[in-house]
């Protein structure tokens, strides 16, 4: 049989490579899954309209399973078998797809929609000092700079530790000692936020007494849950990186710490950040810790190591607990939570991006 | 720039496990010393204890001697960040730095050791290295992108420009060309002909033709077994071997009967 036999023009029938192997078949038109969608939706409308249980989720749900049903038969029918499983498959993920945005999309949307109500410069750059009662003044200046200190200190701790244990891990580590860490590192990232709160409230007390307050213990309770976080993220970052890059900085007369920081740590800065990001807006909400270690303040305490601060989880608790107004602040502080962490995540991705070994194939 | 290798004796243990056992040959300067042998004879792990690179593997070992000019490469006060300077590697597959551009992929040993170095000395070390890699007509023009951009020949050309941009005494070459095409092969192939000049080299190749090509003496290695050590079976000039071998398995294996 030879290859350069010319193809017949414009296959009419089904071409056959035997045993009923085909090569073409009819498919359905690129309009009819959309058709089939749209009568999905009027069917399940008419259907529920009679039996009096109109809504939108209602509705949906039905013109969902008939849109399956439909699709898959219809396939079934026009395309063949593998063509509506195939179908039926495809409508099952995007479906999934779905599925999953929505608490995604409505948490989103509540939340803007809640906290542009009183969301304002003015609300960002004013603290609730002489705030009273029912009055609408007032803002989160002081808790956005707590937020941000804590963070920041949170980081400055479990940054290094969890970078250097990471490296420890993929590196050097061989043995008991590093199936301990791994094992302890797996414990620590189960830890409930509020015994991480709890210790170092103890902690704290057992060195300046019970009356002190101060942002470092929030700092410290959340480098506990943060550390993990870094060192699973770090952990899997470093061993992404290929093993044929530590040997030809070896083989170039390179030794073992420089390889790391300056061809192991440099290939995977870009996912190193990104992680570290990711443990930072994991602890950037935290509530409880502070709630028990720092409490809460009017206004600004700039001062990480004496005195209570505002943290905006924090902030939007009491707020919401006082009700009235205090609603609308809560949703507003959440907002500009959201905001925080979404500009940190940009400014991650725009470090990642620009550290990231150019793949320019 | 080139020193001869007499190993005695080496064996070479992963654990418990003897990889190698009793290596002894001598590696003249300035000429290409060819492993052949099956998979898992041990050719590359042998390679690898030239430069102590075997050390990176963990369990990994050695005992008996390789002396470099008649210092003993494991003597007790050896680094081996210092053997490795002096002994270059180029690996089966091309692994250029993929953060780094082309110029600072050569200039990687200089540069990843903190070494300053002034502008001048660096474009000159980067231009000699790669015209000895015979890569500088093709990326003179765009030393600033990537390594990675460039085409596998390129890229294992471009590590070898960046092993011997450091002036090590020795290269060791553990299946260069396997990646590569046959046109990027014969590029290697004469390169490492004009290399050999200024370095002793060791290349370690699955392919008959290669040794035959390239190399001026050539070692068969082989295996009894799965779980058996491998074995040094004979070293000898190239056109012997593969000519009028003195051991009827090394005959077996070249004409392609065996391994």
């Amino acid at each position: 049989m030879s290859l350069a036999t010319a193809t017949p023009p414009v296959p009419t029938r089904p071409r056959s490579l035997g045993r009923g192997v085909q090569t073409s078949r009819r498919r359905l038109p690129r309009w009819a899954p959309w058709s089939i969608l749209g009568s999905a939706i009027l069917l399940s409308l008419a259907v529920l309209t009679l039996a009096d249980a109109t809504s939108v989720p209602s509705v949906l749900a039905l013109a969902a399973v008939v849109y399956a049903g439909g699709i898959t038969v219809t396939a079934l029918v026009v395309e063949g078998p593998r063509w509506a499983k195939d179908r039926l498959a495809t409508t099952v993920v995007i479906g999934a797809f779905l599925v999953a945005l929505i608490p995604l999309v409505s948490l989103l949307w509540i939340v803007v929609a809640r906290g542009l109500r009183l969301f304002s410069w003015d609300f960002l750059t004013t603290d609730m000092v002489g705030v009273f009662g029912s009055m609408t003044t007032g803002g989160v200046q002081h808790a956005i700079v707590g937020t941000l200190l804590i963070t920041a200190a949170a980081a400055v701790i479990s940054v290094p530790i969890g970078l250097l244990t990471a490296i420890y891990l993929v590196e050097y580590g061989r043995g008991p000692l590093a199936r301990a860490i791994t094992f302890l590192v797996d414990v620590m990232t189960g830890i409930p936020s509020i015994v991480a709160g709890l210790f170092a409230f103890a902690l704290f007390t057992l060195f300046f007494g019970p009356a002190y307050r101060a942002g470092i213990m929030g700092a410290v309770a959340l480098s506990l849950l943060m550390t993990p976080v870094v060192i699973r993220s770090v952990e899997e970052m470093l061993r992404l990186v290929p093993n044929e890059l530590r040997e030809a900085s070896l083989a170039l007369g390179v030794p073992k710490w420089l390889t790391i920081l300056k061809v192991v740590l440099r290939t995977a800065v870009a996912g190193i950040v990104t992680g570290i990001m990711l443990a930072v807006a994991r602890v950037i909400g935290e509530t409880a810790p502070l709630l028990i270690a720092v409490g809460m303040m009017t206004k600004t305490n700039t001062n990480l190591f004496e005195g209570r601060m505002a943290t905006l989880p924090v902030f939007a608790y009491n707020e919401y607990s006082k009700g009235g107004v205090g609603i609308d602040r809560a949703w507003a502080a959440a907002l500009t939570l959201i905001v925080i962490v979404m500009l940190l995540n940009l400014i991650a991705r725009f470090v990642s991006s620009k550290f990231a070994p150019k793949a320019a194939r | 720039m080139s020193k001869r290798i007499d190993v005695t004796d080496l064996n070479v243990y992963y654990g418990d496990f003897l990889a190698v056992e009793g290596v002894t040959m001598a590696i003249e300067p300035r000429q290409v010393t060819a492993l052949i042998g099956p998979s898992g004879c041990g050719k590359s792990t042998f390679l690898r204890t030239l430069n102590r690179m075997h050390e990176v593997i963990p369990g990994a070992r050695v005992s008996g001697k390789a002396l470099m000019d008649g210092v003993d490469l494991y003597g007790a006060g050896v680094d081996p960040v210092a053997v490795r300077r002096q002994v270059g590697m180029v690996f089966q597959r091309p692994n250029p730095f993929p953060t780094m551009s082309i110029a600072d992929n050569v200039l990687a040993g200089v540069k990843l050791n903190n070494r300053r170095i002034s502008k001048s000395d660096a474009a000159s070390v980067v231009e000699q290295s790669l015209r000895g890699a015979n890569l500088w007509n093709e990326v003179k023009d765009r030393l600033d992108r990537p390594g990675s951009s460039l085409s596998g020949g390129q890229q294992q050309r471009l590590c070898i420009a960046r092993a011997i941009a450091v002036q090590p005494e020795v290269l060791l070459m553990d299946e260069p060309c396997s990646a590569l095409d046959p046109i990027s092969t014969l590029a290697i192939e004469d390169l490492i002909n004009e290399l050999k000049e200024q370095f002793t080299i060791v290349i370690v190749t699955h392919n008959m033709q290669q040794a035959a090509r390239v190399s001026d003496r050539t070692a068969f290695f082989n295996i009894a077994g799965t779980g058996k050590p491998g074995k040094l079976i004979e070293i000898d000039d190239t056109g012997t071997i593969f000519s009028t071998p003195s051991v009827p398995a090394t005959e077996d294996y070249i004409s392609g009967r065996s391994g």
